[in-house]
């Protein structure tokens, strides 16, 4: 043993009786002292006001938690009821106008077919569709989400849900990563950083999938809004809608506690360690300021993503869509091939067949769907200029009639968006940080297992019920 | 290129605590950003702070770069580095993860302690939220007695007026030795202050008082320096010895395990893999 | 004076307020508690109660720091009192 650590367990032992802790209340004596002496004014001790009511409020047993299912709740209904008409005018703009513009470009040069397709019906159309359909409802979650963190209400909500998380045999901490992961799944593992156990550690990372990162969104906010809330009447439409997607979302909290339970339970076997968790004073939001920043940082950044993952996905949809093998296209020998699978757990081989072109970000599987289904059908809508224009209506007409999709489809594609296997950035972070092969193919196969398990189940249940 | 501040004066001069915004007439300039370093800095300053005390804004402020920054503790997980130039000087910047004290053992914070232990910073900033300086403080009071040149950044200036609480910044000053620079950074409010306060510290224009230890028993004090001994011996050129004398007094793993490894002294991350 | 059984934080209901005079916790865990402030001889108020019923939340030394019960019983306080 190193003659340092030694000679300071000898000196330790003689001066045991001292008190360990001199050095600390030293420190904290004197500061309170200094404290006293240049600080002023009500409040010094313990705060009272508004801030205390508001919080016995948020986390009262009567009101904590209906306040919290309504607080998100109310940003999904703001954001859905609100993207609406952006993005039904980006759509026009993009998708339609964009697109026939493209082509009399294409046409006036000369350009070849194949590359008219691959860049105009390929790479440009999936971008645009992205643009449109994502940026609206994201240039208004950011926001309020970012509002709702500097306020500082999301410590309260990592507050109310710490004992579920310490059933769970996780960190407390956990429900601060998992929020996170709402925004990004590849920032929530990063943020898993604050968990110091490497057990707990590796349970926030494997079930922050469950958290329902921006990509799945627009997913999430469109089959919500053509299956579930088509199924409301007139008025409540939007709300029936906006409580399918928080209902999700809740159910993603759920399966974040049960999948965290079973594997401190098998694999990731051990206790919950300790933890204290601060509770910040509340902060008025500086709404700009906020807006500025979170429309940068993190609504521009993923878009940027979604872009950059976007155009090339187009490519590969225009190509497997029009590269024959034999007398298919090698895109209907995929979908041909994997749909009884698909049929099977309730959804069809074309959105499996997109899953997979879209592991490299989740923003792009309704683009890859819609184009897939009409490019398939070879419908009469799927004509130049024409397919474009599609608005939630007109995606249900494409969907239901040509997809031939119903209510199942709908509720099995919201579950398998929730619970599958995280985007190829996400395990690469996941990668990134644990260094173990092990562990990131347990964290994409285990809940694209879960995934299919589950959709197999309610489609087996649907069908025996129906 | 580390300062020794002390000698630098023959007597110590009372800090100055610049309240205003620091224009021509008393000789100081305005600090302009630089973002990303592209040459070498004439001085390095270390930001660091209790989590949630809006570290990051000061750190945004001053060198332009834009990490987001919310409200909850212990957001700030990767280290982030910038720059700002003030007259012909260039200041680079390094964003330390939020820590409570430096005896803290999260590997995080553990990377804030090891930096200004071993990487030596010429200044160092830490950020205090004013409405819970008591808080604070204690982290102030460990840096102080590590850290040559510091200036304590007093953040939140305008929730804690929210709130009716009033700090004597003067009186703080003259009781740590060493400049204090109310701010609100939020607004950019005490951010050129800030900027000058550690341009005068890093060119002696400013002079931190010596800090003074906290007292100890005789027998503690005695273990303490049995310690240090030892230390010497096998650590030669080992900086602050008396203060890691005193954490393996108290038995701190992570400095045992560091002894233990041999890697007691070097830093994980080295600052040079900015450029 | 004499047969007093040792009070812990995990007594105190939301509205009391006591002192703190021993912190029996070890390693990572009581460095944390000491760097926020919970000494011996700080002055703690029970602040908030989770709707799950653990963990509550105690404020001392301006800040509010939630603590989950079975750390609450290593935490010795002395006279409990409804805070003024």
């Amino acid at each position: 043993m190193s003659e340092v650590l030694r000679v300071a367990q000898t000196v330790r032992a003689r001066v045991a009786g001292a008190g360990p802790d001199a050095v600390a209340e030293a420190l904290h004596a004197e500061a309170t002292r200094i404290s006293e002496r240049v600080v002023g004014g009500p409040g010094r001790s313990n705060r009272r006001g508004w801030d205390q009511r508001l919080d016995a409020a948020l986390t009262s047993p009567l009101w904590g938690f209906p306040v919290m299912v309504a607080m998100f709740a109310g940003v999904f209904w703001l954001t859905i009821a609100g993207a609406n008409v952006p993005s039904a005018m980006l759509g026009e703009l993009l998708t339609v106008r964009g697109t026939a513009f493209l082509h009399h470009v294409f046409a006036a040069i000369g350009a070849p077919a194949w590359l008219t397709g691959v860049v105009v019906d390929g790479a440009w159309l999936a971008t645009a569709w992205v643009i449109s359909v994502m940026l609206p409802p994201m240039a208004i979650f950011f926001p309020l989400f970012t509002l709702l963190e500097d306020f500082g209400y999301l410590p309260r909500v990592a507050f109310n849900l710490d004992r579920a998380f310490r059933w769970a045999g996780a960190h407390g901490k956990q429900s601060l990563t998992m929020m996170m992961g709402y925004g990004c799944n590849a920032a929530g593992v990063t943020a898993t950083r604050i968990i110091d156990s490497p057990r707990e550690r590796l349970v926030a990372i494997l079930t922050n999938n469950f958290a329902i990162c921006n990509g799945r969104w627009p997913t999430l906010i469109l089959v919500g809004t053509i299956f579930i809330g088509a199924t409301a009447p007139a008025g409540w439409a939007s709300v029936v809608a906006a409580t399918s997607v928080a209902g999700t979302a809740m159910l993603g909290v759920l399966v974040t506690v049960l999948v965290s339970r079973v594997l401190s339970r098998t694999v990731l076997k051990g206790e919950a360690s300790a933890f204290t968790l601060e509770l910040p004073p509340y902060r008025p939001p500086q709404l700009l300021r906020t807006i500025g920043t979170s429309m940068i940082d993190r609504t521009l950044k993923v878009l940027w993503r979604a872009i950059v993952m976007a155009g090339p996905a187009g490519v590969v949809i225009w190509l497997i869509s029009n590269v024959m093998v034999g007398d298919q296209s090698v895109a209907a020998w995929m979908v041909g091939g994997l749909d009884p699978l698909g049929k099977f757990i309730g959804l069809n081989g074309v959105i499996l067949v997109a899953y997979i072109v879209a592991i490299p970000a989740n923003e792009i599987v309704i683009p890859t769907i819609l184009m897939l289904t009409l490019n398939l059908t070879k419908s009469g809508l799927a004509q130049r200029g024409v397919m474009l224009e599609l608005d939630a209506d007109q995606a249900k007409t494409v969907l239901t009639q040509l997809g031939g999709w119903n209510l199942l489809t709908g509720v099995n594609l919201m579950l398998f968006s929730l619970l599958h296997n995280p985007c190829s950035t996400a395990l690469m972070t996941i990668w990134h940080e644990t260094r173990s092969r092990r562990w990131t193919l347990w964290s994409a196969f285990m809940p694209l297992a879960l995934a299919f398990i589950v959709c197999a189940l309610v489609a087996i249940i649907w069908r025996a019920v129906s | 290129m580390s300062l020794n501040l002390k000698i630098a004066e023959s007597e110590p001069r009372a800090p100055i605590a610049l309240s205003c915004g620091g224009c021509a007439s008393c000789g100081v300039g305005v600090f302009r950003r630089s973002g990303r370093l592209s040459a070498k800095a004439d001085a390095t300053v270390a930001v660091m702070g209790n989590p949630n005390v809006g570290k990051s804004t000061v750190f945004n402020g001053l060198t332009g770069l834009r990490q987001h920054v919310g409200n909850w503790p212990g957001k700030t997980v990767m280290r982030a580095e910038g720059a700002f130039r003030l007259g012909e000087r260039l200041y680079r910047l390094i964003d330390l993860p939020g820590t409570y004290s430096l005896m803290s053992q999260s590997p995080d914070e553990e990377a804030a302690r090891d930096y200004l232990l071993f990487g030596q910073p010429d200044v160092t900033v830490v950020v205090c939220d004013a409405g819970a300086l008591e808080r604070n403080l204690n982290l102030v009071l460990q840096v102080r007695e590590v850290a040559g040149a510091m200036v304590l950044a007093l953040n939140l200036m305008d929730e804690a007026e929210r709130k009716g609480i009033r700090v004597d910044e003067r009186a703080l000053a003259r009781d740590l030795g060493v400049p204090v620079v109310p701010m609100a950074a939020r607004s950019g409010k005490g951010l050129a202050e800030l900027a000058n306060a550690i341009d005068g510290l890093s060119t002696g224009r400013l002079v931190c008082r010596p800090a003074v230890s906290a007292r100890l028993d005789p027998e503690i004090e005695a273990a303490v320096v049995e310690i240090e001994l030892a230390l010497k011996a096998e650590f030669p050129d080992l900086p602050h010895v008396r203060w890691i004398a005193l954490r393996l007094l108290e038995g701190d793993a992570d400095l045992e395990r560091e002894v233990t490894q041999g890697t007691l002294g070097r830093l994980g991350h080295p600052p040079e893999a900015a450029l | 004076m004499a047969d007093e059984t040792v009070r812990t934080l995990a007594e105190m209901q939301v509205g009391d307020c006591a002192r703190v005079t021993a912190v029996r916790l070890d390693g990572s865990e009581r460095r944390r508690l000491l760097d926020l402030g919970l000494v011996p001889g700080t002055r703690v108020e029970c602040v908030l109660r989770s709707p799950l019923g653990d963990p509550y939340a105690y404020a001392f030394r301006g800040v509010q720091v939630a603590l989950r019960r079975p750390q609450a019983t290593m935490i010795e306080i002395g006279e409990l009192a409804r805070c003024p």
